[in-house]
């Protein structure tokens, strides 16, 4: 019987266009992904079948499982604006141009107001361990603080919007600011409740609960 | 496998002769591996990294939620959301003294859910039927516009039909200390059974002494 021949070198198979592709796709992921920002708390939101995504322009509200409230609006920009017009409505605020630049640069803050100058003075360290012991925005209506970071914020969007040629009539639909909650589900609805009091006296009625899609059926 | 074979160098200047040297042989094994190991992080977070939202809207008037809302008792479904899991309960209609009992619930698939849907059950096959429609015309439109008119016309029409007179009304009814992914829990289980009918209130004290104690009542400062 003839014998079956076996090649004598080790089988190769050019694997460089499968290499190639995969770190296409790599150096595609890692620069489309969005790291998120360095959250002072971690959440855990509550699941839900809806599927709807969380819009772009969005003011956010956190609410951790301790009811401290924390204030969070995008953009470089708008979160100038927003400071700057806080400063206004609360003269006892005084912050350097320093410390203004760098508010512009972070992402949500739970200060109060008594506090964030010194909070946005300090280094990353000093920042992680006043974050830990914050009581969070104050919802209450004698101190208003949440109540007026959102009047800025909004009256800071709509003046960036216009900044970019859109008439106020014109804003609405995506372009409009939408709100978020983003509360923690072991939060006491109570807490919840009065952030949402909080909007409701600046007539805004709709909000976007930030959830997690429930995986399967329960 | 993946490597770099690197021939013996080339050009050798001068007339020395030195011992020939083996290819450079490169294994890149592990760099792929590593590679792919990303590959795989970056694809699985991307698409984790994305919240969804549940939209809610509140009442404008909530000083007097009985002027607002003149609706047949018998329409009303009334879900109260206590402060642990197993404090979820309903009753139908107006709250009578004496009368109203607690039926106990829960969030699962056969708690709630069937409950609301058999109360329901008209708008619930109103709009299933609507989707179906959609999807039909879905299917024979071409372009894009055509999907968004017909996606619009619908989403109007669901609307319509689940806010018929006759469909039911639900009040969530929660504590202070109610846990805010119960009510979360709760608004989702109306959003699939469509019920559009619905607000979220404080409960009260006669409510909430069906199940706690005088004490764990006075306590929560109920009204």
């Amino acid at each position: 019987m003839p014998k079956l021949k076996m090649p004598k070198s080790a089988p190769s198979l050019d694997m460089t266009p499968m290499v190639d592709l995969g770190f296409l796709l790599v150096t595609f992921f890692i620069l489309t992904a969005k790291f998120r920002p360095n959250e002072p708390v971690i959440v855990d939101v509550p699941a839900a079948t809806s599927e709807l995504l969380l819009p772009e322009k969005v003011m956010q509200i956190t609410v951790d499982d301790k009811g401290r409230v924390y204030f969070d609006l995008a953009g470089k920009e708008i979160r100038r604006e927003m400071l700057s017009r806080m400063v206004q409505r609360h003269p006892e605020l005084k912050l350097t141009e320093d410390e203004a630049r760098k508010f512009a640069l972070l992402g949500m803050c739970g200060m109060p107001l008594n506090n964030l100058s010194q909070y946005l003075g300090s280094d990353e360290k000093t920042r992680a361990a006043l974050d830990a012991q914050t009581p969070g925005i104050p919802t209450d209506s004698i101190n208003g603080e949440l109540g007026d970071w959102i009047q800025s914020g909004y009256e800071a969007f709509m003046a960036d919007a216009e900044k970019h040629g859109l008439e106020p009539k014109d804003i609405k639909g995506d372009k409009a600011l939408r709100y978020a909650i983003k509360a923690d589900g072991t939060t006491d609805y109570e807490k919840v409740e009065q952030v949402i009091d909080v909007f409701r006296e600046k007539n805004i009625f709709q909000f976007n609960m930030v959830t997690s899609l429930e995986s399967g059926s329960k | 496998m993946a490597e770099i074979i690197e021939g013996g160098g080339g050009h050798e200047k001068g007339g020395k002769k030195r011992p020939k040297k083996s290819p450079v042989r490169m294994d890149m094994t592990p760099m792929v591996d590593l590679a792919f190991l990303l590959l795989t992080f970056f694809i699985l977070a991307t698409s984790l990294s994305k919240p969804k939202t549940l939209e809610i809207v509140y009442p404008k008037d909530v000083e007097n939620p009985e002027d607002q809302t003149k609706l047949d008792d018998d329409l009303a479904t009334t879900i109260i959301v206590g402060e642990t899991d197993d404090q979820i309960f309903y009753y139908h209609g107006k709250f009578r003294k004496d009368t109203t009992k607690l039926e106990p619930s829960d969030f699962s698939k056969d708690g709630l859910r069937v409950m609301l849907l058999e109360r329901n059950k008209r708008v619930v096959e109103q709009v299933n039927s609507l989707k179906d429609q959609q999807r039909e015309e879905l299917k024979k439109s071409n372009t894009r516009e055509d999907d968004e008119k017909i996606n619009l016309r619908f989403k109007e029409l669901i609307a319509d039909a689940s806010n018929d007179s006759l469909a039911p009304f639900v009040i969530v009814k929660t504590m202070p200390t109610t846990k805010w992914k119960n009510v979360v829990n709760a608004i989702d289980e109306l959003n699939i059974t469509s019920v559009k009918k619905r607000a979220i209130m404080d409960m009260e004290a006669r409510e909430a002494l069906l199940f706690l104690s005088p004490e764990k009542v006075a306590e929560l400062k109920l009204k």
